[in-house]
């Protein structure tokens, strides 16, 4: 079946294939592929093409025949002077390396694939995903300072996430940058391809539409199609980057209205978060929708129960025969921790009953372990990826604390159940933070810069962590100083913001991003000029991503398969394996 | 109203100075013949619930009639435009918002009678103009909003 050349021949067919013009095949060399997941083939050619010329073969043999039916040949893409060859969920069973080469009588291009699939023992029953969004080892380093704290030189209690027996460095950069955002992030654990910044579920060809591009299948699909339960829970709003991975194919990662269709059309039994306006058809006041659809009165309709607060998430969760829930708690994004249980600002007055991340995946557990075959959720905690966006490091450390505590909840639960749950714990990005020090409103020294303590200077900060490891108070004599490395111009205030999120910089009115003037008057308060461009149209308001590595932890049946340095992609087929999604070899037949 | 019929010759020749605008108000619109009622952003709403909002019966009783609201200007999507949201707080765009997406719920939308000249983001502003209320799809953006001052002017 493999097209056998000779290395001469291999580079002749190099030689012609380098013209700048070359045609472009999705999916991508080097792409690994799920065996018999679905793929949509596309080849884009640099110009239009005979059709009586355009060949695509896989390992030599006509695409048609070993895919089972012909791809279109679109004789001019989006009305413009090139041609594209597409077909749609495609898919290829027999796993191996796979040549791909297509040709317009002219040049010709080639790509590898690998096709691989899994054991054919089942290992795991159900799994868990972790997802802090820009979860970094600085917020991890201050979770555990601000929840364990420490005696005698040692941390006095492990971190939930910590205490696994399996981890590995995940780098995260994708086919566009190497610096990934949760779109891009979230599509590798979801779907096992690389893609590019704000794409969820497709790969970025040169399609106008952005609902157009060259699909690949999600983690949810197919664990649909293998008879699993499957949810998505955050306290995001629901259509954001992350929960939307698990069901979307978009170019556009703000194409929320879209999304929530895909949320429907995917059949995903739970989901809960906030972004409610997308939606409510658009005669309702509030709603953010273009069209009359009235989305939860379609989920009803498909039997999901309806939860808009804790209290009806609870009960909802408790009731027998609940097997799927749509949960929407906030217009906007769930609050965190910090305003949901201690300073009550963000839109806390406005929603006062909103679950926090523990309590939706405490819920979604209940609701999708009455699955007999198994679940498979998400969880994530998106905020601590927002707040750190907006340079708020307690914010963002109490939503690291929310996710281990949620992590802590998740292994009970498989410890009592079996044993027979992977869990994996992750980030989907990283931001460029890092704990340095502590801040002692108590040193004798007049400005701020001079109370930061460094090396033996910093000691050790004052928090009392509650029951949840949650400090009691943020606004502690000695602090940490957790800080950031990519800024724009804002106030330096040294100071958790007990008023609400920060805001660190504004655009002028000249179109120059200022630090925001609302900060400049707080005791102590020192202008930082940033470091990020501040003009033009990727000038930064707030603080970015960084590209270092993410680190994933996971224990559970599957587990072994975590360690060293991988991929953020190999994440999916650590749960396809575990899963068993491909099963080969002589069990197979029975799977 | 759309931005093409804001731009009409007849529109930008009647928007010489907010003085002359109001004093030939008075004469010709009847909807603006009186001083502008001040709205606030909590006066817009009854309640913001997650299965809707409900408008104050204030603000609907003033559908139609020359508003004044005090907000921030949120940085424009586009240069060159006439409309911009006008938020309760200043606004932090998120890099990947080209859309009315992830803005907050309570977000009103300003288009203006002539071409917007950004102002100072942190420095709240007026703005007066016709309220309209209920959702409306800007055809050339795309942008869907639920409450919109329009013909307006920035006041200051």
């Amino acid at each position: 079946m493999r097209l056998t050349l000779s290395p001469l021949a291999v580079l002749v067919a190099a030689v012609f294939s380098l013209p700048a013009a070359a045609q472009t095949i999705y999916p991508i060399d080097r792409a690994d592929i799920l065996s018999g997941s679905r793929f949509d083939l596309k080849v884009e050619f640099p110009g239009i093409v005979d059709p009586a010329k355009v060949s695509v073969t896989i390992n030599g043999q006509d695409h048609a025949k070993v895919f089972g039916k012909p791809a279109e040949l679109v004789a001019r893409e989006d009305g413009k002077d090139v041609s594209s060859l597409l077909l749609r969920d495609a898919s290829i069973s027999k796993p191996g390396n796979y040549t791909v080469t297509a040709s317009d009588g002219t040049t010709t291009k080639s790509v590898e694939w690998t096709v691989y699939g899994t054991p054919a023992k089942r290992a795991a029953k159900n799994v868990i995903l972790f997802i802090g969004d820009g979860f970094s080892i600085g917020h991890r380093t201050a979770a555990r300072l601000l929840s364990k704290g420490v005696e005698n030189g040692k941390i006095k209690g492990k971190l939930a996430m910590d205490d696994m027996p399996y981890m590995a460095l995940l780098t995260t950069q994708g086919t566009d940058s190497i610096i990934t955002d949760s779109a891009n992030a979230a599509h590798a654990y979801t779907t096992g391809h690389k893609s590019c910044v704000n794409a969820l579920g497709v790969y970025c060809s040169r399609a106008a539409s952005t609902l157009d591009h060259p699909k690949v299948e999600t983690l949810t699909s197919i664990a649909k199609r293998k008879g699993m339960a499957v949810g998505a829970v955050t306290n995001s709003e629901i259509e954001d980057a992350t929960p939307a991975a698990m069901v979307a194919h978009t170019r556009r990662r703000s194409d929320f209205n879209d999304i929530v269709k895909m949320f429907y059309d995917s059949k995903i039994d739970v989901m809960m978060g906030g972004g409610s306006p997308n939606f409510l058809p658009k005669s309702t006041a509030g709603s953010k929708r273009s069209d009359e659809v009235d989305y939860i009165g379609l989920f009803k309709q498909a039997g999901y129960a309806l939860a808009t607060t804790k209290t009806e998430m609870l009960a909802a969760a408790d009731g027998a025969k609940t097997t799927r829930l749509l949960g929407l708690y906030n217009t906007s994004n769930v609050d965190g921790a910090l305003d949901l249980k201690f300073l009550k600002k963000g839109s806390v007055a406005k929603f006062p009953d909103q679950p926090d991340v523990v309590e939706e995946m405490d819920a979604a557990i209940k609701i999708l372990s009455r699955n007999k075959n198994g679940f498979v959720l998400m969880v994530e905690s998106a905020r601590i990826d927002k707040y750190s966006h907006s340079m708020d490091p307690e914010r963002a450390i109490f939503d690291t604390i929310m996710l281990d505590n949620a992590v802590k909840k998740a292994k009970d639960w498989a410890k009592a159940n079996g044993n027979n749950t992977l869990i994996l714990v992750t980030a989907d990005h990283s931001h460029p933070v890092s704990v340095i020090g502590t801040v002692d409103d108590n040193s004798p020294e007049a400005e701020m810069r001079n109370k930061v303590g460094i090396y033996e200077g910093a000691g050790i900060p004052d928090y009392q962590p509650n029951d949840e490891g949650y400090p009691v108070s943020v606004d502690v004599p000695r602090r940490l100083r957790f800080v950031f490395g990519a800024t724009p111009d804002y106030y330096d205030t040294f100071r958790p913001f007990l008023d609400g999120e920060f805001v660190p910089a504004i655009k002028n009115a000249d179109g120059v991003m200022v630090a925001n003037e609302k900060y400049k008057d707080i005791p102590g308060a020192v202008l930082r000029v940033g470091n990020l461009p501040n003009k033009g149209s990727r000038a930064a308001n707030q603080g970015i991503h960084s590209g270092d590595d993410v680190i994933l932890t996971a224990m559970g049946p599957g587990a072994e398969r975590v360690r060293g340095q991988m991929e953020n992609s190999d994440l999916f087929r650590v749960i396809a394996e575990a899963l068993s999604f491909a099963p080969q070899g002589k069990a197979a037949g029975k799977q | 109203m759309t931005e093409t019929a804001t731009s009409e010759p007849a529109a930008e020749a009647f928007a010489l100075s907010r003085r002359t605008f109001l004093s030939l108000a008075l004469l010709a619109v009847p909807t603006l013949a009186h001083a502008a009622e001040v709205l606030t952003f909590d006066g817009l709403y009854k309640s913001i619930g997650v299965l809707g909002i409900k408008y104050s019966d204030r603000a609907l009783s003033l559908k139609g009639q020359a508003v004044r609201l005090r907000g921030f200007m949120a940085p424009p999507l586009k240069p060159e435009s006439k409309f911009f949201v006008l938020t309760r707080e200043p606004v932090a765009v998120c890099p990947f918002c080209a859309s009315d997406a992830e803005w907050p719920v309570d977000i009103v939308v300003v288009y203006l009678r002539k071409t917007l000249v950004p102002v100072d983001f942190q420095q709240r502003i007026a703005v007066e103009g016709r309220l309209e209320i209920g959702s409306w799809t800007d055809p050339q953006s795309g942008f869907v909003s639920q409450v919109r001052i329009v013909d307006a002017d920035i006041i200051g």
